[in-house]
């Protein structure tokens, strides 16, 4: 518990905080990187796992790029691209493993989300005489937001996870106040990155789940389904799950 | 005299230095997969009575679950920073860090497998007399083994993964070597030993697979014609099955996230 209280005195110096390479500066670098890489990550995966979910082909694909991003570890992928040509380029090497590592959970999430979208609805919607794109943008895209969300979810903890190892190599960010704190052997040092750093994943964590409840078309209509009356069995009332796919353009045109 | 010279234009390919250096490599991998192995071990061991807890009173199910997934969001190399401290600079603090991280995704895992029991195994089991020890251990793992299993991969893969992290405290296994070869820019040493992290995790992965399939004979026959239907039906139901975490993991995964989830950071 020492090493705790050390650490939170490490973290309430002003001193840290400030200058080129302070606990400030460190952790504008790692938003920055978190949000740059998050952002290429989404405009490269999403476009491609909606299309090939709206699309049904390429599911192996997307699959397997998840098992294969969990089996390549991060780590190697840093320094190998530091020792490449690349490494000479600032953050450049850094920034392409953040969005390597970000794609996988982006596009199989999105691609399993658009693939589960119901069935029945998308059917219907069909049937109705919706062109693929309406089918896109109204029906299966709104039943798709919560595992796109998840997606966007597990890829930014990931990113802000692999930013801390880019310290490693010699990259910015958060990371460096550990890494600091073990070539001097200053433990609270060491302790209070990792803190600084596990209350910014988690932070980032909180904040998306936060978005994703709020900003879900389909939450009004999750509620379950309220009894018909008093004298309703509940064999003939409205299944909930009945009632919860009926996307807006799914009314009457 | 062609094969020295690649050592010493710091070619990536080197089968010199592979053969040089065969007993550090060999040292290497015995430690991660000893760290890695023996992190998974252990998960198991504390993940089953937790999800056996869980699943009888559901005032717990809801903390441990929370709890692991908060542990999962840590990123690794804070998560071997925090444990420093506790067990300074010892193969104890990357163990422990796997550890903890696998729980999430065996813990999920079997839940998952232990509520996709048929009640009427269970209660067929129950007319014939079964004590709760036995049925737990005859009707309701054995039928559970699946989604286990499925777990059981996904974290052994991460773990041989984020074993390479642990270089930090100078227990990373084939990651010393990738740390070694990263201070002294020695490219054939971080080439060969980030391939044989690859290679590890695929080789447990597959390994894993076959004993599924060789502990679960019964799936088998079923297997390509309901594979589908399965997956996608606790994927919809939101159900963290073995397919829906893997969709996750991300996740990661990470996410685990996780989840999936992927976790490889």
């Amino acid at each position: 518990m020492g090493a705790m209280t050390d650490a939170f005195g490490w973290l309430l110096t002003g001193a840290n905080w400030a200058g080129a390479a302070g606990a400030g500066r460190r952790l504008g670098e790692h938003l920055f990187l978190t949000a740059v890489c998050l952002a290429v990550a989404c405009a490269i995966a999403l476009p491609v796992a909606l299309w090939l979910g709206h699309i049904g082909r390429g599911g192996a694909l997307a699959v397997n790029i998840s098992n294969a991003g969990r089996a390549v570890p991060t780590f190697a992928v840093l320094v190998l691209l530091t020792l490449t040509p690349l490494g000479g380029h600032g953050e450049l090497p850094t920034i392409i493993a953040l969005v390597l590592f970000a794609v996988p959970p982006l596009l199989t999430n999105a691609y399993v989300g658009m693939r589960e979208a119901d069935r029945d609805v998308v059917e219907a919607a069909r049937g109705m005489g919706m062109s693929g794109r309406q089918l896109l943008a109204r029906v299966e895209l709104p039943l798709a937001f919560p595992l796109i969300m998840t997606g966007i979810r597990s890829a930014a903890v990931q990113v802000v996870a692999t930013a801390t190892l880019a310290a490693l190599p010699g990259g910015g960010g958060l990371g460096r106040i550990i890494t600091a704190g073990f070539n001097t052997y200053n433990t609270p040092q060491v302790v209070a990155g990792a803190i600084l750093v596990a209350v910014l994943a988690l932070l980032v964590e909180a904040l998306l789940a936060l978005a994703q409840w709020r900003f879900d078309p389909m939450r009004r209509r999750r509620r379950p389904v309220p009894p018909r009356g008093p004298g309703v069995p509940r064999r003939l009332r409205m299944p909930a799950a009945r009632a919860r796919p009926r996307p807006e353009p799914a009314r009457r045109p | 005299m062609s094969e020295r010279s690649c050592l010493t234009a710091n070619a990536w390919v080197c089968p010199e230095y592979v053969r040089s250096r065969s007993q550090e490599l060999l040292d290497a991998t015995a430690q991660h997969v000893g760290i890695a192995l023996s992190s998974v071990a252990i998960g198991l061991l504390v993940a089953l009575p937790l999800a056996l807890l869980a699943r009888r009173r559901k005032g717990f199910a809801g903390p441990v679950l929370g709890l692991t997934t908060v542990l999962y969001t840590v990123p690794s190399l804070a998560m071997f920073a925090l444990l420093m401290p506790v067990f300074g600079l010892s193969a104890s603090v990357v163990v422990t860090g796997l550890v903890l991280y696998s729980l999430t995704v065996l813990v999920r895992n079997i839940l998952a497998g232990l509520e996709s029991v048929p009640d009427e195994a269970r209660e067929a089991a129950l007319g014939m007399g079964y004590g709760p020890w036995r049925l737990l251990f005859e009707v309701e793992l054995p039928l559970a083994l699946p989604a286990l299993m499925a777990g059981l991969r996904i974290a052994t893969v991460s773990a041989v993964s984020l074993t390479t992290v642990g270089a930090i405290v100078g227990y990373g296994g084939l990651g010393n070597l990738i740390y070694e070869g990263m201070d002294t820019l020695f490219k054939s040493q971080v080439l060969t030993a980030s391939a044989l992290c690859v290679l590890l995790a695929v080789v447990f992965d597959v390994l894993l697979l076959w004993v599924q399939r060789r502990l679960t004979p019964w799936a088998r026959t079923s297997r390509t014609r309901r594979g589908g239907r399965r997956s996608r039906r606790g994927a919809a139901k939101g159900l963290d099955t073995a397919e829906a975490a893997d969709a996750r993991e991300a996740a990661g995964a990470a996410d685990p996230s996780g989840n999936r989830t992927v976790k490889a950071g």
